[in-house]
């Protein structure tokens, strides 16, 4: 077999990640301002929820996560007489989107705590309520700051995003696999998708840029 | 039963208590990959490291592009990638060397960024100071530069400990007898997989709790001016 027949079944194993990643990231990112937003309430309830959320996605490992999401889930829906199978598209990208989710808290709640003590106080003294300090004082500065690390946590899922051929989802790396089952012939076949990935990281890192170039328009003039 | 031990399916805490030494083994299979994963991307940062910052564009700029590549393709792919290719080229390891050396190089991208961070962050005047007093430049290096440079580097490095003991999971799709794979056997020969694998989640908290705490330890008693080298 010719190296260029590959590339039809890689290319729609590349669209399957494409997708997953682009949903995951989604995902991740409204986790992300959930929890990094709500570690810093006032609330006790919200607060603890959110560390323990950040704590357990950020101290175990993805893999474990997603095995549990696909393998134990639905067992804990039987015990309590709900049923919690869920399709491995709907598992893959939840399990991506909770564990990027958790790094993407810690970073949204490191950006809100550098905007500078003197912005929070004028706000206080201008009468702000803690809403409108949030959305028009603490967010517009912070996440101008938060992009560079985001830019590195999407291009983390991307390649996280590689685990899910393990629940069975037909994912680039899943394609590749069954690939190299049928030829043996490992070398083309990873080189080949080592290079998509590749591709798909470096478009990913320059939407991500221009992301970043179009928030910073945000930061307050003279910084 | 595995590695000779029964388990006591009467009761769920029963069942808990009976497999925990079985995941310990598994436990002790991700440290070791960690541990080496972890060295072998540190000696291998340091190779990709003092390539890139040759004087010659011709070494530094490729050195430049296969860190990236390393950095931005997927653990998984790789590992199949190093299972698969090496012994095409007559190149036959265990699935466990194979796992630790495809941990040591999808690492060794980050440390080599760690190590020239660390060597950068070292203020210009220390270099100048030193050319004044006519320090040979290998002693300046030594003498000056890593002392300052290794209480940064480290507290780094040990996050990257961290991750990797987050990633040797993935090394059971080589059949690496890991903590996940050993729980997922478990689950498949007693169709309970809930104990196990919501153990092997608490056993990876503990571990990474115990981990960062031990790296902030450090990272709080590193002499943040340098190390003395009296």
């Amino acid at each position: 077999m010719e190296w260029t027949s590959y590339l039809a079944p890689l290319l729609e194993g590349a669209w399957v990640t494409v997708q997953i990643t682009i949903y995951s990231t989604i995902l991740g990112a409204i986790l992300a301002f959930a929890c990094g937003i709500g570690k810093l309430s006032p609330n006790i309830l919200i607060k603890s929820v959110s560390v323990a959320y950040i704590e357990i996605f950020r101290g175990t490992s993805l893999l474990v996560q997603l095995f549990w999401l696909y393998f134990a889930l639905p067992l804990v829906g039987q015990a309590i007489g709900i049923d919690l199978r869920f399709p491995p598209v709907v598992v893959g990208v939840a399990a991506l989107g909770l564990n990027i989710g958790s790094y993407g808290a810690e970073v949204v709640r490191g950006a809100i705590q550098s905007v500078a003590h003197e912005q929070y106080e004028a706000a206080k003294a201008l009468n702000f309520t803690p809403r409108q300090t949030l959305w028009r004082i603490s967010l517009p500065q912070a996440i101008p700051e938060m992009m560079p690390t985001f830019g590195n946590l999407a291009v983390q899922n991307l390649k996280d995003t590689a685990l899910v051929s393990l629940i069975s989802l037909s994912d680039l790396a899943f394609r590749a696999e069954h690939i190299r089952n049928y030829t043996q012939d490992s070398t083309t076949v990873y080189t080949l998708v080592l290079f998509m990935y590749f591709g798909m990281a470096l478009v990913l890192m320059a939407l991500m840029k221009w992301l970043e170039r179009f928030v910073g328009r945000w930061r307050a003039a003279g910084r | 039963m595995f590695f000779g031990i029964e388990w006591d399916t009467s009761s769920n805490l029963a069942f808990a208590l009976s497999i925990l030494p079985i995941l310990l083994i598994g436990l002790w299979v991700t440290i070791q990959a960690t541990v080496l994963g972890f060295f072998i991307a540190l000696i291998l940062g340091l190779v990709l490291a003092t390539l890139k910052s040759a004087p010659t564009r011709l070494i530094s700029w490729p050195a430049k592009a296969i860190t990236e590549f390393i950095r931005d393709t997927p653990l998984l792919v790789q590992l199949f990638f190093l299972y698969y290719v090496l012994p095409d080229y007559g190149i036959v390891l265990p699935a466990f060397l194979t796992g630790a050396l495809a941990l040591g190089v999808q690492y060794s991208a980050y440390t080599s960024e760690v190590y020239r961070a660390g060597l950068e962050a070292v203020a210009k005047g220390q270099h100048e100071a030193a050319r004044a007093l006519n320090l040979p430049s290998p002693r300046t290096f030594t003498h000056v530069i890593l002392p300052q440079a290794i209480p940064r580097i480290i507290p780094a490095l040990g996050n990257y400990l961290v991750s990797i003991m987050k990633d040797v999971p993935v090394l059971s799709v080589v059949t690496v007898l890991e903590m996940l794979n050993v729980a997922t056997i478990i689950g498949d020969r007693t169709f309970n997989y809930l104990i196990p694998l919501s153990m092997v989640g608490g056993l990876y908290l503990i571990l990474t709790l115990l981990a960062s705490s031990g790296v902030r330890y450090i990272d709080v008693h590193l002499p943040k001016r340098g190390l003395s080298l009296k």
